[in-house]
């Protein structure tokens, strides 16, 4: 059980600036994220693109300011879990007990959850009849490469993923890329690469194709591909793998009781507290009116919401306001020696 | 104003008046049209705000950036006439234009 004072859901620009305005004011706080790292949307859609609206930065990218934000918490020793996704919420006297889907438990006085638009999972094939063998013989992820040894995998997806796991798995099976177009999101270097091994026999691709169906008893046996003109073909497969992506689920936080408009979380614009006391909701998740989508936004909505959680926390003590330039308390808390 | 309509997958068709300079996603956030989820708020980075563009206006649509296609590869059953509906940006060219919003996002 991790004893903190305050749990914060997601790992993004929000969560991590509010692990900061937590830390000033003298509050614990661990981060869960459902990613394998922090920055949130920041990383896992726009890592390389330019983002022109943060105060004070004039450029930087979705990994760059990710990078600084740690680098800003970094006094603190946040604790992160990552690859963990919240699945149950127990409220315990005054306290919250939150269990994550690998089953690290947290006991806690309160909750921020900054969770973007949900959590990220694979974006799935459309067949229905996919469902059945998934997680058996169709996955949207790889932990273990060595079942597909000497087997026939087919790969649907254009961008890297499904680039680099068809030149690696070429090696030790047969494989057939299928995609949907000509073109490829990858980069250019496994594009060709992918040529060259079409080229060769390594490797059979199959562009303007997408899944028609899959079918087999336990395992999958054949999967039927149709091209754009309508023809349709069949190949034998003994895995099928799916690349396109992720996309953002609100998962089990629609069953938290909260008050739920459109996706996401109605919140008060005084600490940014949830219709549930000791909830909070920062970021793009939460709304109110007026609510803005933007970085900027979410920073003011956890520097508010840190002190929403402080009576919760430190309930016999009173918040005082203060400057992080003339604080001796919040410097020594940076870990600032003069 | 431009009039776009909205076939949703639920066989209900949605005609609005679009102010010029919103996108079609925009229009139909706007004005709840389900099943638009334009989770990245226009960014084109997430592939919930497909639509399938009605055939005969294929042509008359500004040609897709870079990027668009790449993210199609993400949609939910992309088909020849998909476009992500954050790049179609509403003007009088495109009064009458008519899409279909597919049964899901994802």
């Amino acid at each position: 059980m991790n004893k903190t004072d305050v749990l914060i859901i997601g790992a993004g620009p929000t969560g991590l600036f509010c692990a900061h305005q937590l830390g000033i004011i003298g509050l614990s706080c661990e981060i869960v994220d459902n990613l394998d790292k922090a920055g949130g949307q920041c990383i896992e859609l726009y890592p390389d693109k330019p983002i022109y609206d943060i105060p004070a930065v004039p450029e930087c990218t979705g990994e760059e300011l990710t990078n600084n934000l740690l680098k800003q918490i970094k006094p603190f020793n946040v604790k992160f879990h990552l690859n963990e996704r919240v699945e149950e919420l127990k409220k315990n006297q005054n306290r919250w007990h939150v269990k994550t889907s690998g089953g690290v438990e947290f006991d806690v006085s309160a909750i921020v959850i900054a969770g973007g638009v949900g959590s990220f999972e694979p974006r799935k094939f459309p067949v229905k009849e996919c469902e059945k063998f998934e997680g058996k013989s169709l996955f949207y992820s790889i932990k273990d490469k060595s079942i597909f040894k000497d087997k026939t995998i087919s790969i649907f997806g254009g961008g890297d993923s499904a680039l680099d796991w068809a030149i690696e798995l070429s090696n030790t099976s047969k494989v057939n890329l299928i995609h949907r177009r000509d073109g490829f999101s990858g980069v250019e270097a496994s594009v060709q690469k992918v040529k060259d091994l079409n080229d060769q026999g390594k490797l059979n691709l199959f562009t303007k194709y997408q899944m028609d169906s899959v079918s087999g008893d336990k395992q999958i046996e054949t999967v039927k591909i149709k091209h754009d003109e309508g023809e349709i073909k069949e190949i034998k497969s003994d895995y099928v793998l799916g690349f396109f992506g992720l996309i953002m689920q609100l998962g089990p936080i629609l069953d938290w009781g909260l008050n739920i408009n459109k996706k996401t979380v109605e919140v008060n614009t005084e600490n940014f507290e949830t219709n549930v006391n000791g909830i909070f909701a920062i970021g793009d998740i939460c709304s109110y009116p007026g609510k803005l989508k933007l970085i900027l936004s979410g920073f003011h909505e956890g520097a508010l919401a840190a002190r929403g959680c402080f009576k919760y926390a430190k309930p016999d003590e009173k918040l005082r306001f203060e400057f992080t330039t003339t604080s001796k308390a919040a410097q020594e808390r940076l870990g600032i020696k003069k | 104003m431009a009039k776009i309509t909205y076939h949703t997958h639920d066989n209900k068709t949605h005609t609005i008046d679009v102010q010029k300079g919103l996108t079609v996603m925009e229009g139909a956030i706007q004005n709840d049209i389900p099943g638009i989820d334009a989770d990245c708020g226009g960014g084109m980075a997430c592939a919930t705000c497909h639509v399938y563009v009605k055939e005969e206006w294929l042509d008359k649509l500004p040609a897709k950036e870079d990027g668009e296609e790449d993210m199609l590869d993400m949609a939910f059953e992309p088909k020849n006439n998909s476009r992500l509906s954050c790049q179609l940006i509403v003007s009088d060219e495109l009064d009458g234009l008519e899409v279909n919003i597919p049964s899901k996002q994802g």
